[in-house]
C-alpha cells in the first residue's frame, strides 16, 4: 500500500513536473506571504487572494469588477417579510477538487455550508479552536456572533440563516472571503486523522484553482481546477511570487519575470506606465481619507469650528502632493464608486479668508490643535506626515497654530480610538463588502464611539437614518435613507474629507482578463497570456 | 570568558599535553554558553515586548476591536499572564525543543525555521566564500604593494564597500544588470518554471537531484547578485584586516630572515607571512557570521530571498512575540556555536590561546 501511494506520489510530481514545460503559467507577482490557508481566521487582503478567491467559493460572490451581489454556490435567495430569515438555495452539482491529499466522495451540499459557519461561532464546534490562537476576526468584526440566531439544514440543497434582528448588509457580508465554504468531508478526515492543522496548510474547496504548493516566503502554486462549476480556467497553472518590495516587484515586471504586480509605489507609475510592454489599469478604490477631529473637546465640539477648519485647508494641494494625481479629493465619507454616493452635497470650498471669519464669529481665538498623522503608508493616504505639514501651513494662515504628533503604527492605532484624545487624526478606510453600511455605520455611528469613530460623534439624526438603512432590504428605500446622511455629515463635520486614491495595477500586455476589484482584491479567475 | 577553567578540577586534566587542555578549553567555552543562552533567552522575550502594541491589536488593523474581545483575545494566547509566567512558561518549552507556535501563521516556528533556514544558510555560504576568496588575495595584494597606487585603489573600494548602504546597494545592482542589461534574473531562489520538492532545502543541490534540465543554471543565475550584496561587506572587512595582519608580519625579523636565506617571494608570503597573518583574519572572518546574519536580513528582504532574514522583520512588524523570540534563540544559539568553533580552530592554530 505504502508503495502505491509512493509511485502515485512520484507520478503526480512527474506529471507535474512535465506540465509545467509547456502549460500556460501565469505568475503575479505578490506582494506578502499569506497568514495562511484558512480565510477564516485572517483579516489580510494578501490571504484572501491567496486563498479565498483561488481555492474556495463563497454562498454569493461580487460579480467582477462590481461591489454587487451575484449567486455562486448558492443559485438563488428568499428573504422573509421581516428581513430575519435568509433561505438559500444550492447550486447542485458542485464538485471539491481532487488533490494529491484528498479525492471527495460527495458533492457539495448543506451540511458543508453549516460546517463552515459553525466553526466560526460555535465555541463548542471542535474546528473552533483547531489550531493554536484559532480566532475569527472578520466573522466577530462583522458582528455575526451577536446577529445569529441559527444556520439550519431544511434540506440537502437548501440552508436557512435565522437572525435575531433584521440587517440588510447580511448579504454582502457573505460575499466576503472569511465566509468561503469548506468541505465537511474534507474536515471530518482531517480531524479522524488528528491532523486538523493541515485544513490551514493543504485548502480544499469547490473554486477556480487547486492548491499544490506553498513554498514559504517564495512562491504558491495552483493549478485549473478542471471539474470547475463555472468552467476550467483558460490558463493552466497560476503562481504567486512572492515580492515583498515594490521597487523589485516593478522590476519583475519589467524583465518578464511575472505577468502582473500589486501595488506599485507612487514613484514609479510614471516609469511603468512608459513601458511599451505593459498595461496599467486604473481605478478608484473603495477607501477614503479623513482628518478626524475629536468632537468631544472644546471647541471641536462646535460644527461651525470644525467647518471653518475645513475651509482653510486647500485639500487639493495635499492630493497633488502626496498622490502625484493618483487620487480626487473627497467630499462625502463613502467613495463615488458605491451606491447611495450623493454627488449633490456641495463640498467645503478652500477659502482661508471666510474660514478665519467664522472662526471670529465663534469666539475662538489663537486656536492650538494637535495633528496626529499616522506612521505608516496605507492605500488610501502615502504619505501622512507631509499631508500633516500641508494643513499645518495653511491652518497657520488663519491663526491657529497646529503641533504635528505621530506614534508607532499599534499604538497609532490604539490612542487614536480615546474618546479623550488631544487632537485631531489622520486615518482611514478601505471597504469591506461594497454596503454603504460599512463606512457609514462602521465609522460614524453612535456605537463605534470610542472605537472605530474616531470623531467620537454621536448624531441622533444621523445615527437615525443610518441605523433605519440598516435595517430595511429595499435598496431605493436604503439608498435614500444614506443619501440623507452624508449630507447631515457634511452640514456637521465631523471629519475634513481628505481624499479617495486610485488603485493602480500594472501587467503585462499579453494579461487578457483581468478585473480590477473595487475591493482592491486580486481576482484571477477568468484571465488568460497571449502565447 | 576564562571563568570557565576554573570549573573542572584540575585531577581530571592533569596533563598539561596532549589533547587535555583542549579539552578542557572547549568544557569551559560550552560551560559559558549557559549563562549566555539564559540571557539571551531573557533579551529575546523582552525585547519584543518593550514595543508599543501588540499582536492582538494589529491583527485587526484599522478596525478597531471591542476591548471585551481584545481582552478574551489576550487570554486565549496566554498574553494576559503576568510576564514571569510567560519567560518561565517560555523557558519551560525551550528546555523540551519546544518554540511555540506563530500568532499569526499558527505554524511551529521550529518547522518554519528548519524550512527557510536553508535558504539563509546556502547565500551566506556563497557569500562568505566569495568574500574569502577575493578578501585574502585583495588584502595581501595591498600589503605587499603598500603605499601605490594599487593599494590604495584596492582600499579605497573597500572602504566604499563597507560603507555601501545594502538596500541601496542591491536596488541598484537589480535595475543595472536585471533591467537594463538583462543579464541576471530580478528576484527569487529559482524561475517559476522549475518546481521540485524540496530535498536538502539547498537549491543548488536540489536542483541538480531534481534532473530538470536548466534548473541548476537557474538556480546558479538566481544566487549571483545577492551573493555579490551580502558578500560585499565581509569583503571589505577581510581585505582591510588581511592587509593590516600582512603588514605587521612582514615586518618580523622572521620574515626579514627568511628573506635573507633567499627563499622566494611567493614562499615568504605565501608560508612565512600569510600563516601567521591568518590569525586575526579567522576571527575576523567569524565575526562576518553576525555581520552576514545582519545583512542577510536586508538582503533577503530586496530579492524576496525566502530565509529566516524576512522572516524575522515580517514578525517584528506584526509583533509575533514567539517568531521573534524563537527566531532570536536559535539565530543567537547558531552564532554561539560558530564562535565557538572559531575559537577551538584558533586554538589549534595557536596553541598558546589555550593556556
Amino acid at each position: 500500500m505504502k508503495k502505491l501511494s509512493t509511485l502515485l506520489a512520484a507520478t503526480a510530481i512527474a506529471t507535474l513536473m512535465a506540465g509545467s514545460a509547456w502549460s500556460k503559467t501565469f505568475v503575479y507577482c505578490s506582494e506578502a506571504s499569506p497568514e495562511g490557508f484558512d480565510p477564516g481566521m485572517y483579516t489580510g487582503g494578501q490571504t484572501f487572494d491567496a486563498a479565498a478567491h483561488t481555492v474556495y467559493n463563497r454562498l454569493v460572490e461580487f460579480k467582477r469588477g462590481t461591489t454587487e451581489i451575484e449567486p455562486a454556490l448558492a443559485e438563488s435567495w428568499e428573504i422573509s417579510a421581516d428581513g430575519k430569515e435568509y433561505t438559500f438555495k444550492l447550486r447542485p452539482g458542485v464538485k471539491f477538487q481532487t488533490t494529491e491529499y484528498f479525492t471527495p466522495t460527495r458533492e457539495l451540499n448543506a451540511d458543508d455550508v453549516i460546517f463552515s459557519f459553525e466553526r466560526q461561532y460555535k465555541a463548542d464546534n471542535a474546528w473552533n479552536k483547531y489550531v493554536p490562537g484559532a480566532s475569527w476576526e472578520y466573522f466577530s468584526g462583522m458582528g455575526l456572533p451577536d446577529l445569529l440566531e441559527k444556520v439550519e439544514k431544511v434540506d440537502d440543497l437548501t440552508v436557512k440563516i435565522v437572525l435575531k434582528r433584521p440587517e440588510a448588509p447580511l448579504l454582502a457580508n457573505l460575499g466576503m472571503p472569511f465566509i468561503s465554504i469548506l468541505s465537511k468531508e474534507y474536515a471530518d478526515k482531517l480531524q479522524a486523522e488528528g491532523k486538523m492543522e493541515l485544513m490551514n496548510q493543504q485548502p480544499l474547496g469547490t473554486g477556480p484553482f487547486t492548491f499544490v504548493a506553498y513554498q514559504p516566503d517564495a512562491a504558491i502554486r495552483y493549478k485549473a481546477n478542471p471539474d470547475y462549476w463555472g468552467g476550467k480556467q483558460k490558463i493552466d497553472d497560476l503562481v504567486f511570487a512572492i515580492t515583498t518590495d515594490a521597487a523589485v516587484r516593478a522590476q519583475k515586471l519589467k524583465a518578464g519575470e511575472c505577468h502582473l504586480m500589486s501595488y506599485p509605489n507612487a514613484a514609479d507609475v510614471a516609469e511603468l506606465k512608459a513601458d511599451p510592454n505593459l498595461h496599467i489599469s486604473e481605478q478608484a478604490g473603495l477607501n477614503v481619507s479623513y482628518l478626524a477631529y475629536n468632537t468631544l473637546v472644546p471647541p471641536f465640539d462646535k460644527a461651525e469650528v470644525r467647518k471653518a477648519l475645513n475651509m482653510a485647508v486647500n485639500r487639493q494641494a495635499i492630493v497633488d502632493a502626496v498622490f502625484q494625481g493618483a487620487a480626487t479629493v473627497a467630499k462625502n465619507p463613502i467613495p463615488p464608486t458605491m451606491w447611495s454616493y450623493n454627488d449633490k452635497v456641495e463640498d467645503d470650498k478652500y477659502d482661508p479668508e471666510a474660514a478665519k471669519k467664522m472662526l471670529e464669529d465663534a469666539g475662538v481665538k489663537d486656536l492650538k490643535m494637535k495633528i496626529w498623522a499616522m506612521p505608516v503608508a496605507r492605500p488610501y493616504m502615502l504619505n501622512a506626515r507631509r499631508a500633516a505639514e500641508l494643513m499645518q501651513a495653511d491652518l497657520a494662515k488663519i491663526g491657529v497654530t497646529v503641533e504635528i504628533v505621530s506614534y508607532e503604527w499599534a499604538e497609532y492605532l490604539k490612542l487614536s480610538s480615546a474618546k479623550d484624545r488631544d487632537g485631531a487624526a489622520i486615518l482611514g478606510w478601505t471597504g469591506d463588502n461594497g454596503d454603504p453600511d460599512n463606512f457609514l455605520d462602521t465609522l460614524l455611528g453612535c456605537d463605534a464611539v470610542g472605537g472605530n469613530n474616531r470623531a467620537q460623534w454621536c448624531n441622533k439624526e444621523f445615527d437615525d437614518l443610518v441605523t433605519k438603512a440598516k435595517e430595511t432590504s429595499d435598496v431605493a428605500e436604503r439608498t435614500k435613507l444614506y443619501e440623507e446622511a452624508q449630507i447631515v455629515f457634511k452640514k456637521e463635520a465631523p471629519w475634513n474629507t481628505l481624499d479617495h486614491s486610485l488603485a493602480v495595477v500594472p501587467m503585462s500586455k499579453k494579461v487578457s482578463g483581468f478585473v480590477q476589484s473595487p475591493l482592491g482584491d486580486f481576482v484571477f479567475e477568468g484571465v488568460d497570456i497571449a502565447e | 570568558m576564562a571563568g570557565g577553567s576554573k570549573t573542572f578540577g584540575p585531577s581530571v586534566f592533569q596533563r598539561k599535553k596532549g589533547l587535555a587542555p583542549m579539552l578542557r578549553f572547549i568544557f569551559g567555552r560550552l560551560a559559558v554558553l549557559i549563562p549566555t543562552f539564559l540571557g539571551v533567552s531573557l533579551i529575546a522575550f523582552s525585547f519584543i515586548r518593550l514595543l508599543p502594541g501588540d499582536p492582538v491589536m494589529l491583527m485587526s488593523g484599522e478596525r478597531v476591536m471591542a476591548p471585551e474581545r481584545h481582552a478574551e483575545l489576550m487570554h486565549q494566547l496566554g498574553l494576559d499572564r503576568p510576564m514571569y509566567v510567560q519567560y518561565f512558561d517560555y523557558l519551560g518549552g525551550l528546555v523540551t525543543g519546544d518554540f511555540g507556535s506563530s500568532i499569526v501563521t499558527k505554524r511551529p516556528v521550529l518547522d518554519d525555521f528548519i524550512n527557510l533556514f536553508p535558504a539563509t544558510l546556502e547565500l551566506s555560504i556563497c557569500a562568505i566564500i566569495v568574500a574569502v576568496l577575493l578578501g585574502i588575495p585583495a588584502g595581501v595584494i595591498a600589503a605587499v604593494k603598500r603605499g601605490t597606487w594599487l593599494d590604495q585603489s584596492l582600499m579605497g573600494v573597500a572602504l566604499i564597500g563597507y560603507s555601501m548602504p545594502i538596500f541601496w546597494w542591491g536596488l541598484l545592482l537589480i535595475i543595472f544588470f536585471s533591467g537594463y542589461l538583462g543579464w541576471t534574473p530580478v528576484s527569487g531562489r529559482i524561475s517559476m518554471m522549475y518546481f521540485f520538492p524540496q530535498v536538502t532545502g539547498f537549491m543548488l543541490i536540489d536542483s541538480l537531484i531534481s534532473g530538470q534540465a536548466g534548473a541548476f543554471r537557474s538556480a546558479v543565475s538566481y544566487l549571483i547578485l545577492p551573493t555579490i550584496v551580502l558578500a560585499t561587506i565581509p569583503l571589505a572587512v577581510i581585505a582591510r584586516q588581511t592587509r593590516s595582519a600582512m603588514l605587521e608580519v612582514l615586518g618580523e625579523d622572521y620574515v626579514r630572515t627568511a628573506r635573507s636565506k633567499g627563499l622566494s617571494p611567493v614562499r615568504v608570503i605565501g608560508i612565512h607571512a600569510l600563516r601567521n597573518a591568518l590569525i586575526p583574519v579567522i576571527t575576523t572572518i567569524g565575526l562576518q557570521v553576525g555581520v552576514l546574519l545582519a545583512g542577510a536580513i536586508l538582503t533577503e528582504t530586496i530579492f524576496s530571498w525566502p530565509g529566516i532574514g524576512k522572516w524575522m522583520v515580517d514578525s517584528v512588524f506584526k509583533r509575533d512575540y514567539q517568531v521573534v523570540q524563537g527566531g532570536l534563540m536559535l539565530i543567537a544559539a547558531m552564532i554561539m556555536i560558530i564562535n565557538l568553533i572559531v575559537d577551538v580552530l584558533y586554538g589549534f592554530i595557536n596553541p598558546r590561546i589555550r593556556h
